[in-house]
């Protein structure tokens, strides 16, 4: 059977250019980057070597890029870290209705210290207002996080304008650029972020290994506390293996951003236009222009996520969803909701999200077999037409 | 995470469809939480003879509706109405824990066809 893997913005395969970079670090080049000897020391230039490797292609410098274990430790570190060393100045964060659990749940995790987090909305394409921004802004605000571009609709925000906006009042801002490094540009300057999370397994690195800027002189508490690792800022001894990925991975992502991003839009563009031809009562979910090159996500009307995606891998398709099913919990993608979709839109999500090794062809045998699911489905559906 | 039996019934779901002259029909769920269950039967003699259901809801709440449409036919209404939720789980070998509650409505839908069964009976004859 065909199988054709369109769930991108969850995983990506490690490239094999990175897999063989990271090779040589399991074995014979096995050193711990703190110690003294020689196997330390080549550890610690690889560590090095890959700082200087990502500084570049963020356009930051190499001490302010401090090696996480993913995303998700990112985005803790970056808003737990920066409230708690700036407490004194103030108590209260901004985020997004749309961001993804881990900045989300950390912000919540700060309302019980004592933080006050204004949550705020997006539009029906699930996009910031910087002007919403302005106005949730408080003289006690000390962080503002929005996500560079949404994981599960793919909508871009306009960051570079609520960095000004959070520059004018001298306010910390941090983004989630998990979804975008190798999608899109990412420059910290041309951002205007103080803070930015990324992590390797999407962009074709491996899986336990993240980065997180920190624009020089934002006062930031660490998160983990041990060996003094990272400068003191991230203890525990060094993933050289993972971090030498991370840099492979970065580096050729950014090298390669333009073409890629170019090749899969013209894929993505040619699966939306033939889902919303083929099948009737869908949603083009996220913003139909400012979205992820490789994103295209839908709702199906009177018929349910999960056996969308069940049927679609009984078909060898591999995709995802937001309804409360698969999220895991009894409520459909809280991105979904804050867009403005009733519920029962909701639970009918569909996403599929194309990388690197991803054809014309693939696209086509989904919109062969896409349809006839949808079908089926309604068929069975005591709101089916 | 699905058992082979569950699977069976998603992919292959037994009786979908309406019954035109059902004798009771119930519908239990809510859009909102993602899952609807409707089913019909048809009773004759004390027995039903037929059961048919439309499901909107996960590959569970499919396979649960499917089954019991199974388990019910031939069986009295009183048989019928010792049929459980968790009765139809065991039949399927079981459903992840997740799914224990939130789309294992079946058996409810199936009472509430009696129910209207037997209020539909109860207006004949009264």
């Amino acid at each position: 059977m065909r199988r054709v893997y369109l769930d991108h913005a969850a995983t990506t395969p490690v490239r094999p250019e990175v897999l063989d970079a990271m090779v040589p670090f399991f074995t014979e080049k096995f050193g711990n980057a703190s110690s003294i000897h020689s196997f330390g020391r080549e550890a610690r230039t690889a560590v090095d070597e890959s700082r200087d490797v990502v500084a570049r292609a963020l356009g930051a410098d190499p001490a302010e890029i401090i090696f996480t274990s993913g995303g998700t430790e990112s985005d803790n570190t970056a808003i737990k870290g920066v409230a708690l060393a700036n407490r004194k100045k103030g108590n209260h964060i901004i985020t997004s209705a749309v961001e993804h659990h881990a900045v989300m749940d950390s912000c919540k995790s700060l309302e019980q210290l004592g933080f006050e987090i204004t949550f705020v909305p997006v539009d029906g394409t699930g996009m910031v207002s910087p002007d919403d921004v302005r106005s949730a802004m408080r003289p006690d605000t000390i962080l503002i996080s929005i996500m560079h571009a949404n994981n599960e609709v793919g909508t871009i925000q306009p960051i570079e304008e609520i960095a000004k906006v959070a520059r004018e009042a001298g306010v910390y801002f941090h983004t989630d650029a998990v979804q975008s490094v190798g999608n899109l540009p990412v420059n910290v300057e041309q951002l205007g972020v103080d803070l930015l999370s990324l992590s390797g397994h999407k962009l074709y690195g491996p899986k336990g290994i993240g980065m997180l800027y920190v624009r020089k002189g934002v006062k930031i508490s660490p998160y983990m506390h041990g060996g003094g690792q990272e400068r003191g800022r991230r203890a525990g001894t060094e993933n050289v293996a993972g971090i030498v990925g991370l840099a492979k991975a970065i580096e050729l992502a950014v090298e390669e951003q333009g073409e890629y991003a170019r090749r899969l839009a013209r894929l993505r563009d040619m699966l939306i236009r033939g889902v919303m031809d083929r099948i009737p009562d869908v949603v083009l979910t996220g913003h139909p222009e400012r979205r992820l090159p490789g994103n295209a996500s839908f709702c199906f009307k009177f018929v349910e996520g999960e056996s969308i995606l069940l049927n679609l891998d009984l078909q060898g398709i591999a995709g995802s969803s937001g309804s409360a099913c698969t999220s895991g919990s009894l409520e459909p993608s809280h991105v979904l909701l804050a867009m403005g979709l009733p519920h029962e839109v909701a639970h009918g999500s569909l996403r599929l999200t194309l990388g690197r090794d991803n054809t014309e062809e693939d696209v086509q045998y989904v919109l062969d077999t896409l349809p006839g699911i949808i079908e089926r489905l309604r068929a069975m559906s005591p709101f089916g037409r | 995470m699905y058992s082979q039996k569950v699977m069976d019934h998603f992919t292959n779901p037994r009786n979908v469809g309406d019954i035109p002259d059902a004798d009771g029909v119930g519908t239990v769920g809510n859009p909102i939480c993602g899952d609807v269950m409707k089913l019909a039967i048809k009773v004759r003699g004390g027995r039903i003879v037929d059961a048919k259901f439309k499901t909107f809801g996960c590959g569970a709440a499919i396979a649960t509706s499917s089954m019991v449409t199974e388990m019910v036919k031939g069986k009295t209404i009183e048989e019928a109405l010792k049929i459980s939720n968790k009765a139809v789980a065991e039949a399927l070998d079981g459903l992840p824990a997740n799914k224990l509650h939130c789309s294992n409505l079946a058996a409810d839908a199936l009472h509430k066809a009696i129910e209207d069964y037997r209020q539909r009976k109860q207006a004949e004859s009264a």
